[in-house]
């Protein structure tokens, strides 16, 4: 018999397993299909041509709701980007501060550090996102605190920001001599504009950037030769600001603040709660985790490490640059990119506060009106499964290159 | 020449160590006033804590517990502290904790119509007494799994519990869930009838053929009938009257129990030589763990019943236990596959050269050591699960935080917040707070290492 030998046996196995996933996959596609076609619903992809008579109202690009379904999917999608890359910024800061603090010397800072991750890292993060969310709709003053003559509530930071229950208002930047948009894609599903001014910012704050690293290789080489290192600061300083300070007094950049106009406030850029709540409950909830792996970072670092880098002469900051970090970023930057890809994940939750991200457009509303579940939730599987191998593609390439060269 | 000594001849009494460095004084010295920065940050620290207390406890325990709506509880608030901001209206965890821990369960199932809301009838028993005979025998079953001291006649507990669970929260026949157990049965006594005859293969694949064969087959008829002979049985309960905390126990305790073994199973395979079953295992896990479990649910009440043949349609909760299970089983298993890449090449070769077999070397060595390793990886994976039954509230099952939108709902508790997300914050710290504890109990009894 094929599997008493041991020739083939692992190869019959396989077989063997392979029939059985194959027949199991057979079986489920036949019941589908006789499902869908029992409710008359074909699987295609035509819905998403038509009008998704929905409107979003936190949105990066502009779309009304006689925009198609695919369009809808499409901001959705950046909204979902919107949030994770905000909420993974917020949550690296905060897990760091946190993670050092709670090996401070000082008893009460760690105590009160280690309160703060118990507390978040044992409650759903379901319950902080709502929380967070009852949290800014209850507690904040209505816009119509702002009015009158002796207001109950008055706007923050030299009067440029207005934070309100209907959402936060930041001043948005304005070009008066814009240079204008570049648009991709026509007039496509999946058409973007970009801002030419943007580019131009871009373009010379990377200009500037590498011209700061050409000086400050060519301090190195003088410092090389004739051992005296060139002050170099003043001018690193004038290549960063004035050329950018150049740039902006030729666009007319300027500022556009929130203003109470009637019951609401115009102007400004509007955030809505639901993207606050998501992105303060998310950041907090993962900092929680991310302060636990960089504890564990630093305390997997011997101490013989910072005695050896010391005893060759290093000075604490050269030791902690040199010595420490690059060991400690071995071990914490694997769980920390698995944590960002948890908190994109759970960006998902947007749903429960009404934070129209992919899940909310494509496996929500979408979903709802034209009745397409099956296309809906692999479509939605499929984007996130996409994002995720991204970011592990990512992180792959990153142990490899910094993987300890064994035996 | 007179004897004179330029050094002190006898031995000075010793000194009492200076008053700032031991005891009270010393500890808060060093510990909170070591430097500048160090004394800046500790009263920063102080004040933060007393602002964060003063208005947590006055909010705590300067409040209303006898009220029936939250206008009384204002107005009551009113006329005692002539305020109604900065005091908890308790009132309504008092009036509703039942419906927040069982959900629509009801309470005497004898009598489907008594629910909560209802004045309840009295019954034969004490008011929930099948939940929480459940959950008590699941404190019963798991004692010996996990306190090595619990008198190991439990563990017979622990085999019925599986079955036990579902008869004593759905109710219905017992006949049904004892010719489930009754496979289980058949499979082992084939297995030890034929062993002898022919090889242990055949015996194994014949202990796995034979009870799929009853329980698709044989075992529902033969329960129908056993039960229109001898009806046996306790009243059923529908799938959507559960709820409350008790659905997130419920969910959990199937899904963290089932997918521990899937999860073994699953890491194995992604450790196999065997190139198929190992990119079938690979292509699982990753594609379970590059979704969200929302869109798993979404699958779960959406989509199974798609899947299977046409006409089948069984119970929501089910398919919730079943995706919620797969989604851990592959976290799981990724788990336990870093347990088993961290054992030493060793370990492995030391299991062949004792003539072991692959299963013998898997479960006398290799599982055993690599359980080990990852135990705060798969307890960390069974408190996340835990927090993620959360989750089924968005697909429209009334567990904790669906049930406080109800509550909201309710015209004598419309706006009420706090009260109701700190008791629900409070019955989940708890839960995964404690599973940690015990993880790091576990960490240090099992530390056999030289570290």
């Amino acid at each position: 018999m094929l599997l008493y030998d041991t020739r083939y046996r692992s190869a019959t196995i396989q077989v063997i397993a392979l029939i059985g996933f194959m027949l199991l996959a057979a079986w489920i596609i036949t019941n589908t299909i006789q499902n869908l076609e029992a409710l008359g619903k074909p699987v295609e992809f035509g819905f998403f041509g038509e009008p998704a008579s929905y409107d979003i109202n936190q949105r990066l690009l502009e779309y009304d709701s006689r925009d198609s379904h695919l369009r809808a999917a499409f901001i959705g999608l950046l909204n979902t980007l919107v949030v994770a890359v905000l909420g993974c910024i917020t949550a690296t800061i905060i897990g760091v501060f946190v993670g050092v603090l709670r090996l401070s010397n000082n008893w009460l800072v760690a105590r009160i550090m280690t309160v703060y991750v118990e507390m978040f890292r044992n409650v759903p993060v379901l319950l902080w996102i709502v929380l967070a969310m009852a949290i800014l709709i209850e507690s904040l003053p209505a816009p119509r605190a702002f009015r009158g003559d002796n207001p109950t509530a008055t706007m923050d930071f030299f009067n440029s920001v207005a934070v309100t229950n209907r959402g936060v208002y930041v001043p948005e930047f304005l070009f008066s001599r814009s240079l204008g948009d570049i648009h991709f894609f026509g007039t496509s599903s999946l058409r973007f504009d970009v801002s030419l001014d943007l580019i131009a910012v871009l373009v010379v704050l990377g200009g500037s950037i590498f011209a700061m690293r050409k000086v400050s290789a060519w301090a190195t080489a003088a410092q090389e030769s004739t051992g005296d290192r060139p002050t170099i600061w003043h001018i690193n300083l004038a290549i960063l600001f004035v050329p950018m300070i150049v740039l902006l007094g030729a666009l007319g950049f300027h500022l556009g603040y929130p203003e109470l106009k009637g019951f609401n406030f115009t102007g400004g850029t509007h955030m809505r709660n639901s993207l606050i709540a998501l992105w303060l409950a998310l950041s907090l909830y993962t900092a929680a985790f991310i302060a636990e792996i960089v504890r564990a970072g630093i305390m997997a670092i011997s101490k013989g490490q910072t005695e050896a880098a010391s005893a060759l002469g290093l000075r604490p900051g050269r030791t902690m640059r040199l010595v420490i970090l690059p060991q400690a970023l071995r071990v914490i930057i694997p769980p920390m990119i698995s944590n960002y890809l948890n908190l994109t994940k759970n960006s998902s939750l947007a749903i429960a506060v009404g934070y129209m991200d992919i899940t909310g457009t494509l496996g929500g509303i979408t979903m709802n009106q034209t009745g397409r579940e099956l296309e809906c939730v692999l479509l939605l599987m499929l984007v996130y499964l996409a994002i995720s191998l991204s970011i592990s593609a990512v992180m792959n390439w990153y142990n490899n290159r910094v993987k300890l060269v064994e035996r | 020449m007179s004897d004179v000594s330029f050094v002190r001849k006898e031995m000075l009494p010793e000194k009492a160590p200076p008053a700032s460095e031991v005891g009270v004084l010393g500890w808060i010295r060093h510990n909170l006033f070591s430097s500048w920065l160090n004394s800046i940050l500790t009263l920063i620290s102080l004040f933060f804590i007393y602002y964060v207390l003063s208005n947590i406890l006055s909010w705590t325990f300067e409040s209303v517990w006898n009220a029936n709506s939250l206008s009384e509880c204002r107005e009551i608030m009113m006329a005692t502290w002539g305020d109604t901001h900065g005091h908890a209206c308790w009132g309504v965890i008092k009036d509703r904790w039942l419906q927040l821990l069982y959900g629509f369960y009801p309470p005497y199932p004898a009598h489907p119509d008594a629910t909560w809301s209802n004045p309840p009838e009295t019954g034969s028993w004490p008011a929930y007494f099948r939940p929480n005979l459940t959950f008590v025998l699941l404190l019963v079953a798991i004692a010996p799994v996990l306190f090595p001291k619990a008198p190991r006649k439990l563990l017979y507990v622990t085999a019925a519990y599986p079955f036990l669970l579902p008869w004593l929260m759905w109710g219905g026949s017992i006949w049904g869930p004892l010719m489930v157990a009754a496979g289980f049965v058949i499979g082992y006594i084939a297995y030890k009838l034929v062993i002898s005859a022919v090889g242990s293969l055949t015996a194994l694949i014949l202990a796995i053929v034979l009870p799929l064969l009853w329980w698709l087959f044989a075992a529902g008829p033969v329960a129908g009938a056993i039960n229109s002979a001898i009806p046996l049985g306790i009243e059923p309960v529908q799938s959507r009257d559960f709820g409350g905390f008790m659905l997130a126990i419920l969910l959990g305790v199937v899904a963290i129990g089932v997918s521990l073994p899937i999860g073994i199973v699953l890491a194995l395979g992604r450790q196999s030589d065997l190139l198929i079953v190992k990119y079938l295992c690979v292509g699982f896990i990753e594609f379970i763990r590059g979704v969200p479990l929302i869109t798993l649910l979404f699958v779960a009440s959406l989509l199974l019943n798609l899947f299977l043949p046409p006409g089948t349609n069984f119970d929501i909760i089910l398919r919730v236990m079943i995706m919620m299970t797969l989604f851990s089983a592959a976290y799981m298993a990724e788990v336990i596959r870093g347990g088993l890449a961290a054992l030493p090449r060793g370990q492995y070769e030391g299991a062949d050269s004792l003539g072991l077999n692959y299963w013998q070397a898997q479960r006398l060595i290799i599982m055993p050591q690599a359980l080990k390793i990852s135990i705060p990886g798969i307890v960390s994976t069974f408190i996340g699960i835990f927090k993620d039954t959360t989750l089924v509230s968005i697909i429209g099952l009334f567990d904790v935080i669906g049930l406080t939108n109800g509550i909201r709902a309710d015209t004598a508790w419309n706006g009420v917040y706090w009260e109701l997300f700190a008791f629900i914050g409070v019955l989940f710290f708890v839960v995964c707070f404690s599973m940690s504890r015990y993880s790091m109990y576990l960490e240090r009894k099992l530390q056999t290492g030289h570290r």
